[in-house]
């Protein structure tokens, strides 16, 4: 046999080792393939070719194994139970980059599904060599890197430390000052991963100057790197008060304002949830969003969407509104209240409407001006329906509750009460009797209009068990009218007349 | 004697009294004993009683005197503490009203300040009606560039579909598709006309844009290498050193500042020997004969040379301007050749760790 045809031998081998690992890499995209390719036993044969000494191989089986492992969480513990990581871990620091992507690749895919199985990343040693991979100077490299880690630190605080420990955070901030969008988008994604776990791992990002150059990125053009840059500065800054004072100073407002009005949906998320996690910490940081035109910027976004991207927008204007009557005040004036009513109305899910009922009732709970101006927005008749609604989520129903009963009791504005008399539950119309009783005392227009509509009429058919606060709130109201009118409203007094007629004697 | 007859005769009538007597005495003994004790009582217990009168009356002067003088003493306590609450009261009452005219005026001044409360409130709708006018303005920027961007790539696109379909262009025998002869011809046919169809033959060879800085050219080494740019942004928060140092940012802004050379230093040292180089070259590569043309006449062939009359050695020639009249050393001399005088005048230095503007002047 001549030396050719000795070698055709290992080709055709090759051939067909290149040809298989290319197929299964395929072959994985697709999600119907991925049982008959676990049920053929794909795991114990990529396994191999991961040492094979072609690096073409090498990279396309750690590829497929990626994508397997991307798929659902078996075959993510499936390679972990293969004792694949190791391997790929040990590779990770030697081979060239397109090695190293795809090894990044699989670490990433397994980390990301759960917990345990990130856990299992970082006890193999990955950290650090991924961070080390930060170092690289293939952009695509740092990429996969960051994602991983990102994946890794998203699952809890401790698998967080671990990466901060590993000494990533430094590299990640570096890696945001690269002029690819792709790597700072993921760096940025991987920083908001980190500091979402705790005050210290934020304190940790902002250390490392994150803020500044996060800040400086939120005029870029790349939506999506726009998204991922304020979900990082909002988790760094929903921790505490100085985190948020640390973001504010990087001069950020008025210019996140303008990504209010991005066109992409999830930077007005995103950008919403950075002004809440900012106004929600304390009165002065409130101050300083509606001093920046903040507020009115949040209304007209939430008047522009629909659904979970006004959630927090719509809780925002509640923070704002909570700290002090000033602030409330400027979110009515910024025409808030008949948004939040509209949202109320119009929005589908329990949990936007609980959110938009709790943010009316920290507006209207005030003083009787504010309690006013929701009202006028006729908030009160639907919130008092979806108090009512059976369908209604146990949340909603507490919220729109509180909402109602703290408007009401600073309300003054009694056409807006006047509904309230005929078609309310007892434990609300308590407090809507005793708002009366409290005004009509001193109003004598209202006193009039009140036995006219038919007010006065309505509260003497109540029945109110005698010492009740109602019953002394009815009484309140019995003694603002002569008695003449108090009885010929109560029920039954036609028939004491007739029986007057009936005992009448005639004078002649 | 008779007397003793007498007292004899009596004496019977003695014994008898005394005997009478003494049971008459006998007899009321008891009576008058008991009437004795009775009045004896009733005298005594008259005593006792008028003693005890007397006491009781004493007793009521004391207790008179004593309860007039407590009671005294409570009035005059009393009126003292009627006072004192009368005083207090009065005195409480002055301080409320004080303090509600205070507290008024503060709260009115500071806290509920109605027309600080008012501008505050127009500020801020003010503040809300600016915002929002600039983020219109802001989307309506973003949507213009948008539709710019648009309307950029379909132009571009159309044009790469005419440049591809430009085979259907109607030539002047045969009209194109779209050049009906029975209607208007289509956009799309002028569109054809203006394009360039897509060559066939291979393309022409791009002009290779090399980034080659001659290093002779010594201002582009400066610009380019040896000094760090002002795009480069300094270092974001650094300490102040302790010490007697400037401020980092006065520091900084001045190390980091662009390069102004002045005009002197601007152009090279050998600029001019380059031009001339450059001059040479370009007449050498335009030049199509190497060989130089001879003139065609003969006429000025066996002409000679006469020099002028001020370069002939034997009139001296011309001392001005060549010539130097200062005492000369040569003995003295580290070189033969003259230095060449590039840099700026030594002014500079003397003002050195001042600001510099352009030019090298001082400020």
């Amino acid at each position: 046999m001549s030396q050719r045809q000795v070698l055709q031998v290992f080709e055709q081998y090759q051939k067909a080792r290149t040809q298989f690992v290319q197929m299964v890499a395929e072959l994985a995209t697709r999600p119907q393939n991925i049982e008959t390719l676990q049920n053929a036993g794909v795991m114990s044969l990529l396994r191999p070719l991961l040492l094979d000494v072609v690096p073409t191989i090498q990279q396309t089986a750690a590829l497929a194994l990626g994508r397997l492992a991307n798929y659902n969480d078996d075959l993510a513990e499936a390679v972990v139970k293969g004792d694949i990581l190791p391997q790929l871990v040990y590779s990770l620091a030697e081979q060239n980059r397109f090695y190293k992507k795809a090894a990044a690749f699989v670490l990433r895919a397994v980390g990301k599904h759960s917990p345990q199985l990130a856990q299992a990343i970082v006890d193999c040693g990955a950290l650090d060599t991924l961070v080390i991979c930060l170092e690289d100077f293939d952009p695509g490299v740092k990429e996969a890197a960051a994602w991983a880690l990102g994946y890794i630190a998203r699952h809890n605080g401790e698998l967080s430390q671990a990466v901060v420990d590993a000494g990533a955070v430094p590299l990640l901030v570096l890696c945001i000052q690269e002029p690819e969008i792709a790597l700072k988008r993921i760096a940025a994604s991987a920083l908001s991963d980190i500091s979402k776990h705790s005050p210290e791992l934020a304190q940790t990002v902002v250390d490392a100057g994150a803020i500044a150059h996060l800040a400086q990125m939120i005029l870029n053009l790349d939506a999506k790197l726009k998204r991922q840059v304020l979900s990082a500065l909002s988790q760094i800054a929903k921790h505490s008060v100085d985190l948020a004072e640390m973001v504010v100073e990087a001069e950020i407002f008025p210019v996140v304002l303008t990504c209010l009005k991005d066109k992409d949906e999830y930077v007005k998320k995103n950008a919403s949830t950075l002004i809440r996690e900012i106004a929600k910490h304390t009165p002065e940081l409130s101050q300083l969003i509606v001093n920046a035109g903040g507020v009115a910027a949040v209304i007209d976004c939430i008047g522009s969407c629909k659904g979970n991207i006004r959630l927090p927008g719509i809780m925002m204007l509640g923070y704002v509104a909570a700290h002090s009557e000033n602030l409330a005040m400027a979110v009515i004036i910024s025409k808030g209240a008949p948004q939040l009513a509209v949202c109320l109305s119009e929005e589908s899910e329990d949990h936007i409407k609980a959110a938009a009922a709790w943010a009316l009732g920290q507006i209207g709970r005030h003083t009787p001006e504010h309690a006013r101006a929701v009202a006028m927005t006729n908030a009160l008749p639907i919130l008092l329906s979806l108090y009512m609604a059976q369908d209604s989520s146990e949340d909603l129903q507490i919220k729109s509750k509180k909402a109602i009963k703290n408007i009401l009791q600073k309300c003054t504005y009694l056409p807006a009460l006047e509904p309230f008399l005929y078609d309310s539950p007892p434990n609300i119309l308590k407090h809507v009797v005793g708002q009366f009783s409290k005004v009509l005392p001193h109003d004598s227009k209202a006193r009039r209009l009140f036995v006219t509509s038919g007010g006065l009429k309505k509260v003497q058919e109540l029945k109110a068990e005698p010492g009740s606060l109602l019953q002394e709130y009815i009484n309140n109201i019995n003694n603002c009218y002569p008695e003449e009118i108090v009885r010929y409203y109560s029920p039954g007094y036609s028939e004491t007349l007739l029986q007057r007629v009936d005992s009448y004697q005639p004078l002649i | 004697m008779a007397t003793l007859v007498t007292l004899q005769n009596r004496l019977q009538f003695i014994e008898s009294q005394y005997y009478y007597r003494n049971r008459f005495v006998d007899e009321y003994r008891k009576k008058e004993y008991e009437a004795a004790v009775k009045i004896q009582s009733w005298f005594r217990g008259c005593r006792v009683r008028a003693y005890i009168r007397y006491l009781n009356k004493m007793m009521t002067i004391i207790q008179k005197w004593w309860r007039g003088y407590m009671g005294r003493k409570q009035y005059r306590q009393m009126v003292k503490t009627a006072y004192l609450t009368m005083k207090m009261n009065f005195y409480n009452e002055m301080a409320v009203r004080i303090q509600k005219c205070w507290r008024s005026c503060k709260i009115q001044k500071y806290c509920f300040n109605y027309y600080y409360f008012k501008e505050y409130l127009r500020s801020i709708s003010d503040t809300n009606q600016a915002i929002r006018e600039a983020l219109e303005e802001f989307v309506e920027m973003q949507g213009r560039e948008k539709k710019k961007a648009d309307r950029e790539k379909e132009e571009k696109r159309k044009q790469h579909q005419a440049r591809k379909t430009h085979y259907l262009l109607s030539t002047k025998q045969i009209p194109g598709v779209y050049n009906s002869p029975f209607r208007d011809p289509d956009p799309m046919e002028f569109e054809l006309q203006k394009v360039r169809a897509f060559q066939m033959t291979s393309p022409v060879p791009r002009i290779q844009q090399t980034d080659y800085e001659d290093l002779s050219s010594w201002l582009a080494c400066t610009s380019k290498r040896a000094f760090p740019r002002s795009d480069i942004l300094p270092p974001i928060n650094r300490k102040q050193c302790q010490g007697p140092f400037r401020d980092i940012a006065e520091v900084l802004q001045q190390r980091y500042k662009p390069l102004q050379p002045t005009l002197r230093v601007a152009t090279s040292i050998n600029a001019v020997k380059e031009a001339q180089e450059e001059l040479k070259r370009e007449e050498w590569k335009n030049r199509v004969n190497d060989n130089v043309f001879l003139p065609f006449s003969n006429y000025h062939k066996n002409e000679k040379y006469i020099p002028m009359i001020h370069l002939q050695p034997k009139y001296n020639g011309l001392s001005y301007g060549q010539k130097q009249f200062q005492a000369e050393d040569p003995e003295k001399w580290i070189s033969n050749k003259n230095f060449q005088t590039v840099f700026p005048p030594f002014v500079l230095f003397d003002k050195y760790g001042k600001a510099y503007s352009r030019a090298g002047e001082i400020v």
